[in-house]
Parts: structure tokens; C-alpha cells; sequence
């Protein structure tokens, strides 16, 4: 389950998938899985390692997920959520 | 860091004979969607057009133009995009405009509440080698919010000039018509934005050494933007290689490249610059919790949001016939009175006739119907101004998912209770064809303003105090023949699964006054400018048909109209309809509006002005509830007008998608009408 990734500072702390993240939670990206263009999509975001991404609130069907990237926010789907490796923030 | 470096000399030298030739000057705007860059490229131009919280909204490239201290300004409005790669056919557009048609000058548009990702087209835009002048936008607003901006150190950094503006204040306008002058005039000089690291750059560099071995290429493009889009694996900027000299080579110096990582560590890069950038130049005061946040604990609540945003659409289209009502009726009492004075007072019976039962009925049953378009257009202005729409979206995307529809599709679909042309239109923005196509084909079930009029005319004859439920159920039955037809498609002719979803959801803000009652406007004034025009003409159509052969009773089974709706109706005798009926449908493939306005003239006129609701109620009109009924079901699902279909063939490209869309949708038509028909017999609406 635990992909080994770029070491950083925080490395104690497990990673996750940001569909696994719960509201109010922030977290940051560790690393992007995937190709094309959703991958291309989330860069332009600004979903690049390092990034800080705040969960804000799930759809009232549990998908999908609105999501806080450098200021903006976001509505993405659950299984396109599921392609970025994030760690929480020690707060 | 910023940092210089890379001649392209060729490319540059094209760029400044161009606007050497005359005082012309060619102004493209690009920027992310929903900063604003319709409203500035209409507060510059001075054009009207809609403007929208939409990402999308911006399909066409619009062209609009000012003079300016002695130089002809030409503007060219670009679609919202977030980057310059090919992901799609916006992102496209607008990169080989910049590209390949080399407008004299760049403005970028810039939300200044949300520099951080706004920066980052930014540092595509640069390498493109275009001139850029910066519009930092709703820039009161960010000041407003307690944001500052250090406006000096930004330009210092970006090495362009960056005007503050306001395009819904209109402020901020004549400076930025002064830097983009002054800057078409200025000699280029190139900035690179971002660096991106010694490795990095050593591949960049041999490969604008390569590239720049075929004249061709580089007097084409600017070099370092192809290497570095080389570099991230860009398909369509290796195929603009295929048959030069230097293809070759280039492949040979890109088959070690693992353009995913490279792709990555750039967009980290650039992202890395803009941090410093706005580590210096921005303080901001971010709230953590935004009043927008609240909000949307309501409106998107786990229990809340959906049964909110069916009551919101429930209430808007009991409000839309409760509130026009009054005014409908006015407006038909006129024209019925007009029509009535006509007839006894112009001598030529024929004359008189044709003002009267053609013209006048058929225009005056368009514009009965201004009203109830009007409060519906200004009640979804309003929803859409305010940002509610996404939420809309947001909330409702799991449903559309399951049923195989992408959520992107929610958009145009819509835009489509507007008008399906541009909501076709703005079917664009899907990246991926199979998404798109399923999109644009179920996109005509969802019922446009010009079917509107039908629906209020029938339900307002037959079902009296319940008609706004009435109309209310026929828009989600157009909804459910929508989905069910995407998921029909996903899993037979269009097989796949849907590409990734991912929607900016702007910040709620209050509407504009002026800019709602602008939209409305606008969508109304189309559609009576079509009840001028299309109406009129096919009114006359229709008086003609009615009246030949001369000496016929006007209307009657022996005119040309009803010979061939007479021809035509043991089609339509199971649905309960007549030939009148018949005639009434096929004028409303040219236009939808046209239903109306015939059952206007056919059941309403040709006794002197009676009121049209009378002579649809009246036992020889031959409908009842359960007729009627069937006819709005058929009115919203047969086949699009005739621009709709237009546009689908555009679109897709394909004449048999196009012939697929008017035969299913017929079909289907006469499947559900004779449904609901039988249904409202069983009922007892007979």
C-alpha cells in the first residue's frame, strides 16, 4: 500500500491518497500518480509536490470532493482525487 | 529566479515587421476562465455580450474594435484556459492564435484575488515570446478584501507592464489602452520566466540549437516554447515537425526523455518562481474561512443541497408563469384588439386577412410570450451570476456520473434551457470526443427558451392552476430522456468511460444589477428579434399556406396547409393530434417558437381575433389534457431546429451523428407523446 516517494522533512508521517482525506483536513502533495491529462490538469492547478491542499467539503452524494489549491477551489471527482499522494501537515 | 537567455532572432524579426504596416494593431486577450475577460474585452470594445460565471463561456473568438491615440485597435477575444498545452480544443485555439497568427500584442488577463494559479499561463504565455501586457482584474475587489499588491515589484519581476483594472467598475481602462500602444511599440526583449535547472536547460538549449537548423521551424515558432513543450511530451507540437529536416534529430534527442517526470519537475519550477514572485510582491489577507464557505454549508448541505436545488428550479418556473401572467394576458388583449380593428377596418378582405390572421396573430402569439422568457432568463441570470450554478454541478455530478453523462456536460446542458446553439457551441471545452459528442446529442432534449411559449400556451389552456408543475415536470422530463440517452450512448455507440471532472467552483458574489438585467436582456431581445424576423416571415408562410387556394376558407382542410397536414395526420391520429397539429410541428422545425405562433393563426385566428387559449380549449380544436399533454412532450423532443441541427453537424463534424440526432429524437417523440396521450386517457384527462 505505501509507495516509497521523495524523502522530506515529514517523512514519519504516512502517506495517503487525497480521496482519502477527510474536510477540514490539509495536506500536502507528495506526488502524482496517473497520466495525460487529468495529470496535466491537476500541474496547471497547481497540484505540484510541495503544494498545500485544504479538503473543504464533500458533495451532498459524497462525490465529489471540493478541494482548496493555491487559493482557488476545486470540485474533483473522488477516483481523479485518488491520483495524488499527499501527507498531512504537521499543524 | 527569472532568467534570460535564448535567441530566436528570426521569429522576433516576423513579430516586428507585422505591425509596421499601418497603425493597425492586432490585440488578442488570454487569461484563465472566470477573470473577468469577457467583461473587460466588452468594457474595451464596448460590445455587449453575455458574460457568465461559466468556464466554458467563451467559445468563438470575438472580435471587436476602438481606436486609440491614432491606432486602430482590434481585439480578439480568446477562450478561457489554464495552461498552453493541448488538453483541449480551447487550450488549442487560443495557443495557435498566439503562435501562429502573432497578434502585436497580449493582454493577460489576471483574476488579482487569485494570482497564484493565474500566474502560472503566465509563465506559458512568456515563453510563447508574445508582448504581454498584464490587466490585473478585479483588482478593487482584492483590495477590498485587504490583499496588497506591491504593483512595482510585480512588473520588476514579470519584466511586463501590469495595469490594475476593474472591468465591471470599467477602471483602469484607458491605461491599459496606453500600455498596449506603447508596447507594440517597444523593442521586444525576451523574458524567461522560469528557469528550469541546469539539467533541464542543457536539453532545452541543444534542442533550440536543433530547431533552429531548419529556417522553417524558427521563423515559425518561437523555439524555446516548442523545446520545452518538446520536452513535456506535447504531441501536437511534434507533429508541426513531421517532414522538416530537423524531425529527425529531435526524436533522436528526445527518446531518453521521460516526459512525465519532466512534465512535473516544470510545473514545479514555475510554481516554485511564482511563490518567490508573490512572497514579495503580495501581502494577503487570507481568510481561512470565506463568507462563501458558509454558504455552501447550506447549499451543498448532505441533506440539503439537492432537495434545495430542486425547489430553487421548482420555484423559478412556478414564479416565471405566476409573476408574467398579467403581463401575457395585456399583451394578448392588445393584439387580439389590433387584430380585430384590422379586420373591419381595411377594405381588401385579402389585406386585411393577411395583417390580421397572418401577421399580426402569428407576431403577436410570439410576443405574449416575452414576459414569462424575460422572468425565466433573468431568474437563471441571476443563479448563474451569483455562482450558484456550479454548486448546481457540484451537487448533482455524482448522478450525472453513475448515468455515464460527464459533469462537465452539466454546463451546456444548462445553458441549453437558453438556447442549444451556443450551449452546442460550448460543448468545446470537453476534452475528450466520446464526452463531447454524447453531450452535444443529448443536448437539444433540454428544453430552450423558444419552446417555452408552447408550454405556457398549452398548459395555461389546459391545466390551469397547476401549469407551472406542468411546465415544471415537462423540463424534467427532458432532463431524464437526456440522461437516459447519454447512458444509451455510453454503453452501445459511444463506449467508454468518461474523462476526469475537474471544476473551478468560483466564489459566490452578489449579481450585478446591471449586468443580470444585461444578460436578460440580451437573450430577450434575441428572441424577439427572431419574432421580427423568423416569425415574421414564417407567420406570412404560414397565412399563405392557410389561404391558397384563393376563395378557400382561410385555414381549412382545402388549403395548402391542410392538404398537407391532411396527408400527414394518419401519422399523428394515434397521438390524438389533427392536421393543424401537423402543420404547426413542421413550421416549428424552422424555428421552435413557430409551434406557437401557428397554433396562433390555425386555432386562434381566422375568426376575427378570438383569444387563442379560447379556440384551443373549444371542442373543435379536437385536443383535450391528455392531447395536450402529448404535444408538449413532442414539442420538447422531436427533432431541433433547424440552426440546432446546424450546429450539431458543425460540431461533431459527422452527417450521421447529425441524421442520428433528427431521427432518434423523432422517433422518441412520437414514443413518448403517445405514451403520455394513453397515460392522460387512462387518467381520465380525456
Amino acid at each position: 500500500m505505501v509507495v516509497m516517494s521523495v524523502a522530506s522533512t515529514d517523512d514519519e508521517l504516512p502517506l495517503l491518497r487525497l480521496d482519502e482525506v477527510q474536510p477540514g483536513r490539509r495536506v500536502k502533495v507528495v506526488h502524482l500518480k496517473g497520466r495525460g491529462r487529468l495529470r496535466r490538469r491537476l500541474l496547471a492547478m497547481g497540484m505540484v509536490p510541495g503544494a498545500i491542499v485544504e479538503v473543504l467539503r464533500k458533495a451532498p452524494l459524497d462525490d465529489p470532493v471540493e478541494y482548496r489549491v493555491k487559493g482557488t477551489d476545486y470540485s474533483i471527482r473522488r477516483r481523479d482525487a485518488h491520483m495524488v499522494e499527499v501527507r498531512f501537515m504537521e499543524d | 529566479m527569472p532568467h534570460k537567455g535564448g535567441m530566436h532572432w528570426h521569429y522576433r524579426a516576423r513579430r516586428r515587421e507585422r505591425h509596421h504596416e499601418e497603425h493597425r494593431l492586432r490585440i488578442a486577450l488570454a487569461g484563465n476562465p472566470n477573470v473577468g475577460k469577457t467583461s473587460l474585452f466588452n468594457a474595451l470594445t464596448g460590445a455587449r455580450q453575455h458574460v457568465g460565471n461559466w468556464p466554458g463561456v467563451t467559445v468563438d473568438k470575438k472580435v471587436g474594435t476602438r481606436r486609440h491615440r491614432g491606432h486602430l485597435l482590434e481585439f480578439i477575444d480568446l477562450p478561457g484556459t489554464y495552461s498552453l498545452t493541448a488538453n483541449s480544443i480551447d487550450e488549442i485555439i487560443t495557443r495557435d492564435y498566439i503562435i501562429e497568427e502573432a497578434p502585436d500584442v497580449v493582454i493577460h488577463v489576471v483574476d488579482a484575488t487569485n494570482m497564484g494559479r493565474n500566474l502560472y499561463l503566465t509563465t506559458q504565455l512568456m515563453t510563447t515570446g508574445a508582448r504581454l501586457v498584464m490587466a490585473l482584474n478585479m483588482f478593487d475587489v482584492s483590495e477590498a478584501r485587504g490583499d496588497c499588491i506591491d504593483l512595482e515589484k510585480l512588473e520588476e519581476f514579470l519584466e511586463i507592464p501590469v495595469v490594475p483594472t476593474s472591468a465591471s467598475k470599467r477602471t483602469g481602462m484607458d491605461r491599459l489602452l496606453d500600455e498596449i500602444v506603447e508596447e507594440a511599440d517597444r523593442e521586444y526583449h525576451h523574458h524567461h520566466m522560469v528557469g528550469y535547472g541546469d539539467e533541464l536547460e542543457r536539453r532545452i538549449s541543444v534542442l533550440v540549437e536543433t530547431l533552429d537548423q531548419d529556417p522553417g521551424i524558427s521563423e515559425k515558432y518561437p523555439l524555446r516554447w516548442m523545446s520545452v513543450k518538446l520536452l513535456e511530451g506535447d504531441e501536437n507540437v511534434l507533429e508541426r515537425l513531421s517532414g522538416s529536416s530537423v524531425e529527425e534529430p529531435v526524436r533522436a534527442l528526445l527518446t531518453d526523455a521521460d516526459h512525465e517526470e519532466i512534465e512535473v519537475e516544470m510545473a514545479e519550477r514555475r510554481y516554485e518562481v511564482i511563490d518567490t514572485i508573490l512572497g514579495q510582491a503580495l501581502v494577503r489577507c487570507q481568510l481561512r474561512v470565506t463568507p462563501s464557505d458558509y454558504v455552501d454549508r447550506v447549499l451543498t448541505h448532505k441533506w440539503l443541497g439537492i432537495p434545495i436545488f430542486l425547489a430553487m428550479m421548482w420555484g423559478a418556473f412556478t414564479l416565471t408563469f405566476t409573476v408574467s401572467i398579467p403581463f401575457s394576458a395585456m399583451i394578448d388583449a392588445a393584439f387580439a384588439h389590433l387584430s380585430g380593428w384590422i379586420s373591419e377596418n381595411v377594405a381588401s378582405e385579402w389585406l386585411g386577412s393577411l395583417l390580421a390572421d397572418g401577421i399580426i396573430s402569428g407576431v403577436g402569439f410570439v410576443l405574449i410570450f416575452v414576459p414569462p422568457i424575460f422572468v425565466l432568463f433573468l431568474l437563471l441570470a441571476i443563479l448563474e451570476d451569483t455562482g450558484y450554478l456550479a454548486r448546481a454541478a457540484f451537487n448533482m455530478d455524482r448522478i450525472m456520473a453513475n448515468l455515464g453523462l460527464h459533469g462537465k456536460s452539466f454546463i451546456p446542458m444548462l445553458m441549453g434551457f437558453g438556447c442549444n446553439v451556443p450551449a452546442i457551441l460550448s460543448t468545446r471545452s470537453i476534452e475528450d470526443r466520446k464526452d463531447r459528442f454524447i453531450t452535444i446529442l443529448v443536448n437539444p432534449f433540454m428544453s430552450c427558451g423558444a419552446r417555452l411559449p408552447v408550454f405556457v400556451l398549452l398548459a395555461g389552456a389546459f391545466f390551469g392552476a397547476a401549469a407551472g408543475t406542468a411546465i415544471f415536470g415537462i423540463y424534467i422530463l427532458g432532463i431524464l430522456v437526456a440522461i437516459l440517452t447519454a447512458k444509451l450512448l455510453r454503453s452501445t455507440l459511444l463506449r467508454g468511460e468518461p474523462a476526469p471532472f475537474i471544476m473551478e467552483m468560483p466564489r459566490y458574489h452578489l449579481p450585478s444589477t446591471k449586468l443580470v438585467l444585461s444578460h436578460t436582456w440580451e437573450r430577450t431581445r434575441m428572441y424577439m428579434r427572431k419574432a421580427g424576423t423568423v416569425i415574421l416571415l414564417g407567420a406570412i408562410i404560414v397565412w399563405f399556406m392557410a389561404s391558397l387556394p384563393w376563395g378557400v376558407e382561410y385555414g381549412s382542410e382545402d388549403s395548402v396547409a391542410g392538404m398537407i397536414g391532411k396527408l400527414l395526420e394518419p401519422l399523428v391520429a394515434p397521438l390524438g393530434f389533427d392536421w393543424r397539429i401537423v402543420v404547426a410541428l413542421l413550421f416549428g422545425f424552422i424555428a421552435k417558437e413557430l409551434v406557437a405562433g401557428t397554433l396562433g393563426v390555425l386555432f386562434g385566428g381566422g375568426e376575427g381575433g378570438g383569444s387563442l387559449v379560447k379556440g384551443l380549449t373549444d371542442p373543435s380544436s379536437g385536443l383535450n389534457a391528455a392531447s395536450a399533454a402529448g404535444l408538449m412532450a413532442f414539442t420538447l423532443l422531436y427533432t431541433p431546429c433547424l440552426a440546432t441541427v446546424g450546429v450539431i453537424w458543425k460540431e461533431t463534424g459527422s452527417i450521421r451523428w447529425t441524421a442520428f440526432s433528427v431521427v432518434y429524437s423523432l422517433v422518441l417523440a412520437w414514443l413518448v407523446a403517445f405514451l403520455f396521450y394513453r397515460a392522460g386517457l387512462a387518467l381520465g384527462w380525456g
